[in-house]
């Protein structure tokens, strides 16, 4: 079975993100007052296998190597099984 | 005669400067690729600076997980001496070799400028020439030199921090830490690029004595 992985990384909380604060200085010059700016990075690729926890394992595994750095990042994993992706 | 390994990577680019600066100290360069895992041959390494794999997913991310890390792995058992320059010390640091990790700017642009260092520690090869508290003038030219770790206090305890801006901090590190080391010292991460400070004629020799470190 296909599964859809998406993992979402994200700076912990605390840490300065001079992106984000750039892209709110940036808004705030169109005129848009906003504010906690916060930028995620996204990967997704795919992975054919069997067992859903085995695969989440493994996208684990990929994020401590190589995905994340644990001492900056948080990161949040979704498995989805092809057939139960939204609108198929 | 002493010889020192360069690393190469896809993207490095500091790589014939460090191998010059190696020589005007009297010791022998050689280039190393990424694939090679075996560095029996060599008495100590430099990874040099540049932007290796495109800086795709973090700084020095796919370097760490090469076939050469391992030989460099096995290098610091021995006790050999390992200095990362720029690059090489973002790599180190996403290796777990050196404390913390360095990222983007405060400010996030790219800052690339001569600056004041106050030599912290003296215990490292690269800084045994030094006195502690000696301030030295070499470049910076990085846009992911903010150094940050979790743990300053340990850092401290361990008497690991190397070098720190003086005056000002361009990047906003913690602490203005831009040059840390394990804990026996043998392993060197600096954001500043000693071998763009090795003659007169490019306004500096303060770079020098890093690389009289692996004599």
């Amino acid at each position: 079975m296909i599964f859809d992985i998406e993992v979402k990384i994200s700076l912990k909380d605390g840490m300065l993100n001079p992106e984000a604060t750039t892209i709110e200085r940036s808004l705030d010059l169109l005129g848009y007052e906003v504010k906690n700016t916060k930028t995620v990075e996204i990967i997704k690729f795919q992975i054919d296998g069997e067992d859903r926890e085995v695969i989440r394992e493994n996208v684990v595994d990929m994020c401590e190597r190589l995905l994340c750095n644990p001492v900056i990042h948080n990161y949040k994993i979704n498995v989805i099984p092809q057939n139960m992706a939204c609108g198929k | 005669m002493t010889k020192i390994g360069v690393i190469r990577f896809p993207g490095t680019n500091c790589d014939r400067d460090v191998a010059r600066a190696i020589e005007l100290v009297g010791l022998e360069a050689e280039y190393v690729w990424w694939s090679n895992e075996d560095l029996t041959d060599f008495d100590g390494v430099v990874i040099p600076g540049g932007f290796s794999y495109g800086d795709y997913l973090r700084a020095g991310a796919m370097a760490s997980i090469t076939p050469v890390i391992d030989g460099i792995k096995a290098l610091v058992k021995e006790e050999k001496p390992v200095l990362g320059i720029c690059n090489g010390a973002q790599i180190l640091g996403e290796i777990g070799l050196v404390p913390g990790i360095f990222i983007t700017n405060e400010n996030p642009k790219f800052n690339c400028e001569w600056v004041d260092l106050k030599v912290s520690n003296t215990r490292t090869p690269f800084t045994k020439d030094f006195k502690k508290g000696q301030t030295v003038k070499i470049p910076i030219a990085h846009a992911e030199g903010r150094f940050y770790t979790e743990d300053i206090d340990l850092l401290k305890d361990q008497d690991q921090i190397v070098l720190q801006f003086k005056d000002k901090n361009p990047n906003g590190s913690m602490e203005a830490i831009t040059s840390v080391c394990d804990e026996s010292g043998l392993v060197c991460a600096m954001m500043p690029h000693p071998e763009r400070a090795c003659e007169e004629i490019l306004g500096s020799v303060d770079g020098l004595n890093f690389f009289k470190g692996f004599i």
